[in-house]
């Protein structure tokens, strides 16, 4: 089986339910179509909006990561250019002076005050000798003379050449750095010219990032170590209490956690030619703010939806589902139908056969019975002679009896000579209630009639038609005590069927006899009914291709309907 | 006025040789027939005034032998029994030169008004002839 055959298959069993009409049928349909319908609506949403989640999520991110990230590279640039003035400044003055005339304090005083005035941050400027000593030295302390020789600075500056430190206190506990330059005399002897420099500057250089209260910017070294003031993580030279991140040279971004229990952004992006770090560090709630409120709008969406969908698939199944109950209910009410006008047939030809083969033997016994008659009254001497007579004519009464008996039967199920003409309904009523107008007087019935003026002629036998209204109106007389109603109605009731209602305030009559009263020989009247009227009459009604329909409530009274179609029925003439 | 001679047909033979009785004991000569090919050499050996036929019969059919009586003795008058109650055969049987027709159970008094008419017609016919 393919794949596509399996999975009709599997919709075909999901929707099979058992045929009857039972309560539990519908249930199950309506559960299995509100279902499926659901899940075919939802599905797909849950997967749209959990995409759109992330999605959105992501590009959020990078939205409000990005400027953070160029800030920072910018502020970095801000960093490595000051450093680098600094750099290229001293690295000018070993250049320019020889160490004799930088040796010359007021030569290096006036030097320290240009350069000072041209770019702030400069403390101090001291000239280091090839011992390590400081040989000349302006600033605001008193350094001169100081040795060095086993400082880390001097030896780093002894190796590479040029030497930027990272931020320490010094011996005058305030955070500085030292840029240190080695020059070498042509007669072979080194020095090293010396600056320190404020870090204050740094500090200028974080506020100028303009960061929200909630966020932090700092210079860390390699090591960890806080090289600027934090917001949250400590002084200058604490140990920052983050993680450092992974040594990159593009910025970067991360998440993580930090000491607090606040979820943040770390942007961070390494010096290119010093040991730092420069990080921008943003609570995590600041940045998904926008994010929080698209995603409580996209919950609202999601759960709209889901709403309207369920609601839409209930009704919808419901409507559905009880479209099919009704139109299953109607189809099941004609099969019932049918089945009764078949059993009415059924019963019908019965009917007529048994009274086809019963009047031969009935014929020979009234031709017995009638000879033994005829020998009795020849003969001269007959003992018993008149209770003879009774018997025979007994006898031949009860044959009399069934041979009307078996001729209506005949007649009503055989019956040919239709006679169609155009007629007017409204007349025949007319002319058969004529035939009780006695009988109403006597028992002073009260008649009504409410005929349709404009009931159109329709084609009909006249005589047929007599005797079914006459049946129905013996009916409803029967049924109505002395002072009793009937009332006639004809109506249109659409262009191709006239109807014609006969309705008596009588006794009325159970269920159970209304499913019996078009049977033959079906009678309440005991002694005076031969039950032959209501079956004559359904079986002339049938033929002129009518219809008929009898409500009856016991003690409320009853109302025959006959529908007659306008244009003469084909079965008309034809018979059966 | 000649006694009326009078065939029966019909396969019933109790009812028929029964309802024969009734009629000798009232004046007639009749004789009887249980099927259609009786009824037809019994016609052809002495026309009957009056036939009357039943028009269910096994063999020949009752329309058949009236088609054929008619055929031959157009004088011979033929009145129908059927069971059926229906007009159709009668209407059918009256079309094809049938007197007149009756359902069984009959009622004597009935039969012997028709036989009797029938019989002035036969009798005339055959006197004319």
């Amino acid at each position: 089986m393919s794949r596509l055959e399996r999975f009709r298959s599997l919709f075909r069993t999901a929707l099979d339910v058992p045929e009857e009409i039972a309560p539990e049928r519908y249930q199950a349909l309506r559960r299995k179509i509100t279902l499926l319908l659901t899940t075919a609506a939802v599905v797909p949403l849950l997967i749209l909006s959990v995409i759109n989640y992330h999605q959105y999520r992501a590009t959020l991110t990078r939205e409000i990561v990005t400027p953070v990230r160029g800030l920072v590279n910018k502020t970095r640039h801000s960093f490595e250019l000051f450093l680098a003035e600094r750099a290229s400044t001293v690295s000018l003055i070993s250049q320019v002076y020889t160490p004799a005339e930088l040796a010359d304090e007021r030569n290096l005083n006036r030097i320290f005050r240009a350069v000072k005035g041209e770019f702030p941050g400069f403390i101090d400027l001291g000239l280091i000798n090839e011992n390590g000593v400081h040989a000349s030295y302006v600033g605001p302390y008193n350094l001169k003379g100081k040795d060095y020789s086993s400082a880390d600075w001097y030896q780093q500056t002894r190796v590479k050449g040029v030497y930027v430190s990272d931020v320490f206190m010094g011996f005058r506990r305030f955070p500085h750095i030292v840029i240190a330059v080695q020059r070498m005399t042509d007669d072979g002897h080194s020095w090293v010219l010396r600056a320190t420099i404020d870090t204050g500057q740094f500090d200028r250089l974080i506020a100028s990032m303009g960061l929200e209260p909630e966020s932090d910017a700092f210079l860390v070294n390699t090591a960890g170590v806080l090289q600027t003031a934090s917001r949250f993580y400590g002084a200058v030279l604490d140990q920052l209490p983050l993680p450092m991140p992974p040594m990159t040279y593009e910025t970067a971004t991360l998440e993580t956690t930090d000491p607090a229990g606040r979820d943040v952004f770390i942007t961070y992006t390494y010096f290119q030619h010093a040991d730092f770090v420069l990080m921008a560090v943003k609570p995590r709630a600041d940045i998904f703010k926008p994010w929080t409120t698209l995603r409580s709008d996209l919950i609202l969406l999601f759960v709209t939806s889901v709403a309207l969908i369920l609601s839409v698939a209930f009704g919808l199944t419901d409507l559905l589902v009880r479209r099919m109950r009704a139109s299953d209910e109607r189809r099941i009410a004609a099969f019932v139908q049918m089945e009764h006008t078949q059993k009415l047939s059924s019963i019908g030809r019965l009917a007529a056969g048994v009274a086809h083969e019963i009047n031969n033997p009935l014929a020979i016994i009234n031709e017995k019975a009638g000879l033994a008659s005829d020998l009795m009254e020849l003969a001269k001497d007959f003992p018993e002679r008149d209770r003879f007579r009774a018997l025979v004519d007994a006898i031949l009464r009860s044959v009399e009896r069934c041979r009307s008996i078996t001729h209506r039967l005949l007649g009503f199920s055989r019956r040919m000579d239709v006679n169609i003409e155009q007629l007017d309904v409204n007349d025949v009523l007319k002319e058969t209630m004529s035939f009780l107008e006695q009988e109403a007087l006597h028992r002073s019935i009260t008649t009504s009639v409410s005929l349709d003026p404009a009931m159109p002629r329709i084609a009909s036998d006249r005589g047929q038609l007599q005797q079914v209204f006459l049946n129905i109106l013996n009916n409803a007389f029967a049924a109505v005590p002395d002072g009793g109603s009937v009332t006639l109605a004809t109506w249109l009731r659409d262009p191709d069927t006239v109807g014609v209602s006969i309705k008596d305030n009588g006794k009325g009559m159970s269920d159970e006899v209304l499913r019996h009263i078009f049977e033959p020989f079906f009678t309440t009247k005991k002694t005076s009914g031969t039950g032959l009227g209501m079956f004559i009459t359904y079986g002339i009604i049938r033929r002129l291709g009518g219809d008929i329909a009898v409500q009856s409530k016991e003690g409320a009274g009853t109302t025959v309907t006959v529908f007659l179609p306008v244009k003469a029925a084909p079965t008309a003439t034809l018979g059966s | 006025m000649q006694e009326l001679k009078v065939l029966l047909v019909d396969d019933e033979e109790e009812f028929v040789t029964t309802l024969a009785e009734r009629l000798s004991l009232r004046g007639m000569a009749t004789r009887i027939a249980t099927d259609g090919e009786q009824a037809l050499r019994a016609v052809e050996a002495d026309p009957p005034h009056v036939v009357v036929l039943d028009l269910m019969m096994p063999g020949i059919k009752g329309t058949e032998a009236l088609r054929r009586i008619k055929a031959g003795h157009p004088g011979v008058q033929v009145i129908l029994l059927t069971g059926h109650g229906s007009a159709r055969d009668g209407i059918e049987g009256m079309k094809l030169g049938a007197f007149d027709y009756l359902m069984k159970p009959l009622r004597l008094e009935d039969l012997l008004e028709k036989l009797h008419e029938a019989g002035r017609l036969a009798q005339a016919a055959q006197g004319n002839s």
